[in-house]
């Protein structure tokens, strides 16, 4: 006799992703796979997932999705939860995605509380395309586009999104988490399932900013990568909830 | 034996990250051995040793790893 | 069937109600803005979705949403905004998505001007956003046929799962007519089973794409679009031919130009020159076959186009001519409207010019 103490979740199609080896994107999948799986919404959901090393997430998570433009994903959200409220409605999104080019749909989808919830993987990175400077990129940290180091005086300094975006009304929640062990992912679990009940109650806007690692534009091991995230992006994007609605009211 | 572990290898990347979260330090990466896609894939070293904590299992990215707790009695 | 007197803007968003549009996201640029302002209250009372999306970039991504999710959507704008719109219309067009897009053309380039145009004729038929791929383009050149034609859209968008164009200028945008709300026989759909508003089961998911990585699989799919433009060319290309028959000249023109080159036709008739008018009502597909057929009446000494541009449409004339007859051109452009007069002039230059 035995008991499963973790396998597979069935929330996860039966199939390798592309992604690469220790890369949190596979991670994160498999927490909103679970999510879905114990709130039973899998059948329902419909999340969009946009452009950068995500854009396939449309094949890994055993839902329906829809492939949007790069940064676009928060308006194309917007149209399938605002003509079918009932549906469960996310969008996956990476930091070029969301904070670069997608930085106007963010913040209206945020303004006007849209009723989905966002998934934003902060790697401080571009990764699809081969690791150019990110919103986000911490200052010193190099990149192909910023091979000195990013500077405040040429660059500016990074985006905080959750803090930017709780400034809005519309946000009813906005947690900031991230997987590099196992205390922190439970965490990261425990935010993804409260952002999709805060959803289905149809409190408000609902965003997950991930601390997620890039180790093959980082140029680290994936292990080295997931300790980066702690010692060193933990310091400028700190972790925990940045708003709750419904503590505030 | 508490707990039995077992990995799809042909789907393991060899990342390392569950030998880096595994609270016993019995999982390893056996570079004797190369999986279908060219990686060293993971394994256990002490199955005896095990918790079950799951820990592994969770953080892997590619969920190649399945942990069952057995009974106390099968020994 | 009542007459009803209504202002073009709000008669296309009233015609596109009527033919179950339930989902209108836009966003404010002259001369337009009278169809999300008639939306913003219409569509509620409808029951159908209204926003007033951050920019038309966003307002084309939310029309691409709902149509992902099953539902008849639509934006409009007029041109800087649709410029705007480009790399959305290539999305849908990729993920084979129905949308309806309406176009109230200003005088451009660059910010240009809010009177009316037709300089984005390129933009429509050539261009709709990068990538092979085709919107259907609808000309009206009147309320009556915009409202007709609004309802057209939305079959034809269905039908062929492809965006669907309205391509007007400013003036029958703000103009008024006397119109009628015609019984339409219902059209045959195909079912949206290929819809994202919930899986089939598990493992049977609905991924709404226009990303095709391999490139052979990426190749046959541009095929079998080819293949579905040609099904459109052979069976919805739509013109209007006005007094061609025996015609010395035929004046190919669409739209609003198309009626102020009318009232040039009927002052020549009465000084005893023929002028037949070829009215292209489908931009895409482009009547060629026809326009070529009328043009080949021994009578016809020559084929001038008239646009409110610098000769967009003209190409397209030369290509259906082939160098059969001499193929000038007039227009107006930057705002400006063409007189009667000039058309008329120019009609008659040319008709001294080729003279044998």
């Amino acid at each position: 006799m035995s008991q499963i103490v973790y396998q597979r979740s069935p929330g996860l199609q039966d199939v390798e992703t592309h992604y690469c080896p220790g890369c949190h994107h596979g991670i994160i999948h498999k927490l909103i796979a679970e999510v879905l799986t114990e709130m039973d919404l899998l059948d329902t959901a419909v999340g969009v997932c946009p452009v950068g090393c995500s854009v396939l997430a449309g094949n890994y998570i055993n839902c329906d999705f829809i492939e949007a433009a790069h940064g676009r994903a928060p308006a194309v959200a917007t149209g399938v939860k605002r003509t079918h409220p009932e549906l469960p409605v996310f969008t996956y999104q990476g930091d070029g995605d969301l904070a670069s080019i997608g930085a106007a749909e963010i913040m209206h989808a945020a303004m006007r509380g849209e009723r989905f919830t966002t998934i934003f993987i902060n790697n401080a990175i571009y990764g699809m395309t081969g690791g150019q400077m990110a919103p986000t990129t911490l200052e010193g940290q190099k990149s192909t586009t910023s091979q000195s180091g990013r500077t405040r005086e040429l660059h500016g300094l990074p985006v905080r999104m959750a803090e930017m975006l709780s400034t809005l009304d519309g946000m009813a929640y906005a947690e900031r988490v991230c997987v590099a062990d196992i205390p922190s992912l439970n965490k990261a679990k425990r935010a993804i399932k409260k952002a999709f009940t805060l959803q289905m109650q149809g409190i408000g806007f609902t965003f997950i900013e991930v601390l997620s690692t890039c180790p093959t534009n980082w140029g680290m091991s994936a292990v080295d990568a997931g300790k980066w995230v702690k010692s060193n992006m933990t310091q400028y994007y700190p972790l925990g909830v940045v708003k709750d609605v419904e503590v505030q009211a | 034996m508490k707990a039995k572990v077992t990995f799809n290898l042909d789907r393991c990347k060899g990342c390392g990250l569950c030998v880096s979260v595994c609270p016993k330090h019995i999982l390893w990466l056996d570079e004797t051995v190369t999986n279908v896609k060219g990686y060293h894939p993971s394994g256990i070293s002490d199955q005896d040793k095990c918790i079950a904590c799951g820990n592994c299992a969770k953080i892997c990215p590619d969920s190649v790893i399945t942990v069952e707790k057995l009974d106390e009695e099968k020994k | 069937m009542q007459k009803e007197l209504w202002k073009g803007n709000e008669a296309i968003a009233e015609a596109a109600v009527r033919a179950g549009c339930k989902a209108y996201f836009g966003y404010p640029i002259t001369p337009q803005n009278e169809i999300p302002e008639y939306m913003s209250h219409r569509m509620p009372e409808t029951g159908g979705v209204f926003l007033q999306a951050e920019s038309e970039v966003a307002a084309i991504n939310m029309v691409y949403g709902a149509s992902a999710a099953g539902v008849r959507a639509m934006t409009s704008s007029s041109s800087p905004g649709i410029s705007l719109k480009q790399e959305g219309i290539s999305y849908l067009i990729g993920a084979e998505l129905p949308a309806v897009i309406v176009n109230m053309m200003r005088g451009g380039p660059g910010l240009g001007t809010i009177q009316a145009g037709q300089a984005d004729y390129f933009q429509a038929t050539r261009a709709p956003g990068h990538g092979d791929g085709h919107m259907i383009v609808l000309a009206p050149s009147g309320i009556q046929e915009a409202v007709d034609l609004v309802a057209d859209a939305f079959d034809m968008a269905d039908i062929y799962r492809n965006p669907v164009m309205i391509l007007a200028d400013g003036m029958i945008g703000q103009m008024m007519e006397p119109i009628v709300w015609k019984e339409r026989e219902a059209v045959a759909l195909p079912p949206k089973d290929w819809a994202a508003l919930g899986r089939e089961a598990p493992g049977k998911t609905h991924f709404v794409t226009s990303l095709r990585l391999q490139s052979p699989e990426n190749e046959r799919f541009n095929q079998e679009l080819t293949g579905k433009y040609q099904r459109i060319a052979d069976k919805e290309t739509r013109w209007e031919e006005i007094d061609c028959q025996d015609a010395d000249l035929i004046i190919v023109a669409y739209g609003t130009t198309s009626r102020i080159c009318q009232s040039a036709a009927r002052k020549l008739r009465q000084e005893g020159i023929k002028v037949g008018i070829f009215r292209p009502i489908t931009l895409w597909p482009y009547p060629y076959e026809a326009l070529r057929k009328a043009a080949q009446q021994q009578s016809v000494k020559a084929v001038l186009t008239v646009e409110m541009s610098s000769g967009q449409m003209v190409e397209d004339v030369r290509l259906a001519m082939c160098g059969l007859k001499p193929t000038p051109f007039y227009g107006r452009t930057g705002g400006m409207i063409p007189e009667t007069d000039d058309v008329a002039d120019k009609v008659r230059q040319i008709l001294q010019e080729v003279k044998p």
